[in-house]
This record gives C-alpha cells, sequence and structure tokens, in this order.
C-alpha cells in the first residue's frame, strides 16, 4: 500500500510511502481521496511525506488536486515532513499560500540510498 | 570539454520506467563523485524529463524514449532526454511556470524544476518531429561539502 492513513478526532493523516511520481500517483490519490470521502468528519488532512524516498513535481500535483477535494468539502490541508528539496518543489508552485508546508525536523531521506 | 564516458538506452514510454529511468541515470552519473543531493537532483531532472515525454510527447501512446548521458572530464553531467512524439509548438509557453498543456493533476513545474535543479537547460522541438531536451549540471561533489 503506498498511503497508510490514521484518522482520529477531527483530523486524517495519510502517511504517504515510497516514490511519488506520474506513475505512482493516482494510485496514491485515490487511496487519499477513497479516506477523505469515507472519514466525513475529518476537518484537517494532514499529507505526511516523511516515509517518501522520492518526490518530483507529480507530488505537488498530487497535494494541489487533495488541497482542491478538500476545500470542496470544507476540510484543510497540511503538508508535513518534507525533505529540504521537496519544501523546495512545493514552493516553485506557491502552495504554501493556501496550505501550511513544513519541512522535516531531520533532514534525513527515508531510505536514502541508491 | 572531455568526454570521458557515456550511458546510451532506449526504452517504451510506459509510466513504470520513470522509476527505472532515473536511477539508471543516477547509478551511471554516480562514477563522479557527487553528493546524495546533487544525486537527487539529477534524478528529479530525469524524472521530470522523462515524464514529459510519456505525458507529452506520446500523450500515453507507447514510443521510445531516447536518453544519452554523458561525463566530462571537468566534472560536468550531461544528459539529453529525446522522444519522437508530437512536439512542442510554443517552447517558451511550454517553460513557463505553472504551465500545463493537459490540466488533471499536473502541476506544471517540469522544466522549472528541471532548471531550478540543473546549470543549463536546452529545449529543441519541432511540431510532429520530437522533443530533446538536455541539461548539464557542474558536479561540486563531496570536496566542496
Amino acid at each position: 500500500m503506498p498511503v497508510t492513513i490514521k484518522f482520529s478526532g477531527e483530523k486524517l493523516v495519510a502517511y504517504i510511502q515510497g516514490e511519488v511520481d506520474h506513475h505512482t500517483a493516482p494510485d496514491i490519490r485515490d487511496a487519499i481521496d477513497d479516506a477523505i470521502l469515507v472519514n466525513e468528519k475529518a476537518k484537517t488532512i494532514v499529507l505526511d511525506f516523511s516515509r517518501v524516498s522520492f518526490m518530483d513535481s507529480s507530488g505537488v500535483g498530487l497535494v494541489m488536486g487533495r488541497y482542491r477535494l478538500a476545500i470542496s468539502k470544507g476540510k484543510s490541508i497540511a503538508v508535513e515532513n518534507l525533505t529540504e528539496r521537496d519544501y523546495k518543489i512545493m514552493k516553485m508552485s506557491g502552495i504554501e499560500r493556501l496550505a501550511p508546508i513544513s519541512r522535516k525536523e531531520n533532514n534525513g531521506r527515508f531510505g536514502d540510498a541508491l | 570539454m572531455k568526454k570521458i564516458n557515456q550511458l546510451k538506452m532506449v526504452f517504451d514510454s510506459r509510466s513504470v520506467n520513470e522509476s527505472f529511468s532515473r536511477m539508471a541515470v543516477a547509478a551511471f552519473a554516480s562514477q563522479l563523485d557527487m553528493t546524495v543531493e546533487e544525486l537527487g537532483d539529477i534524478k528529479t531532472v530525469v524524472s521530470e524529463a522523462v515524464t514529459n515525454c510519456i505525458v507529452h510527447g506520446y500523450s500515453n501512446t507507447i514510443g521510445k524514449i531516447y536518453i544519452t548521458c554523458t561525463v566530462f572530464e571537468e566534472g560536468v553531467i550531461r544528459v539529453s532526454v529525446r522522444d519522437r512524439g508530437c512536439g512542442i509548438s510554443d517552447v517558451k509557453k511550454a517553460r513557463e511556470p505553472l504551465y500545463t498543456s493537459v490540466g488533471g493533476d499536473r502541476s506544471g513545474l517540469g522544466f522549472t524544476v528541471m532548471e531550478s535543479f540543473s546549470d543549463k537547460l536546452l529545449v529543441r522541438s519541432k511540431p510532429g518531429v520530437g522533443t530533446t531536451v538536455t541539461i548539464e549540471k557542474i558536479i561540486k561533489g563531496k570536496l566542496n561539502d
């Protein structure tokens, strides 16, 4: 599974796992969207990138799309635990003006090895 | 610049090959003494270029993607990613941040990311003939870490 969902109170956290690119994004998108639609009580949707080993601009599209869905359902989005690189890529889109995005405290990459 | 090594590869424009192609180029490039960050930059750039071939060049039909990766003595790496797809009629527009011709969940940041993580980006394209994206990166390596 590319995404693990944890739901408590009004917060839904989607832990995205592995590589986020144009090939993997649709499955990740579907898993998150299903979780958002099923857990109606969730007001805040957190996309957690701590377990992401690679991301390109498809990750930005993934966040933008989930932002649009969340807003349309009266919910908010937050993006957490980005690496420096992924944070830089996110910022190129200006998404930080719409949703809070934050970096990992320790900038290590999950499973960082070639 | 003096060439010291070269990789050429041809593969189908299937999205499953996005991961393979960036890993293959990174593995070849790692003969230069580069940092994890620099290797990450190369993977990201290749991923963007290959995704463009798949999504735009061949618009999800299957064609061939050609990658040439050249390492120069001066510590420069050049990666050229070519398709024989539909081509781009307005390259200037395509390179604008957030511009996308397909919508959906595409961010329109492909070229912006490629520019940001490389030192030189050249796009040559002809409608109906195809597109070649060439990037160069100067590897500063672990010496300046």
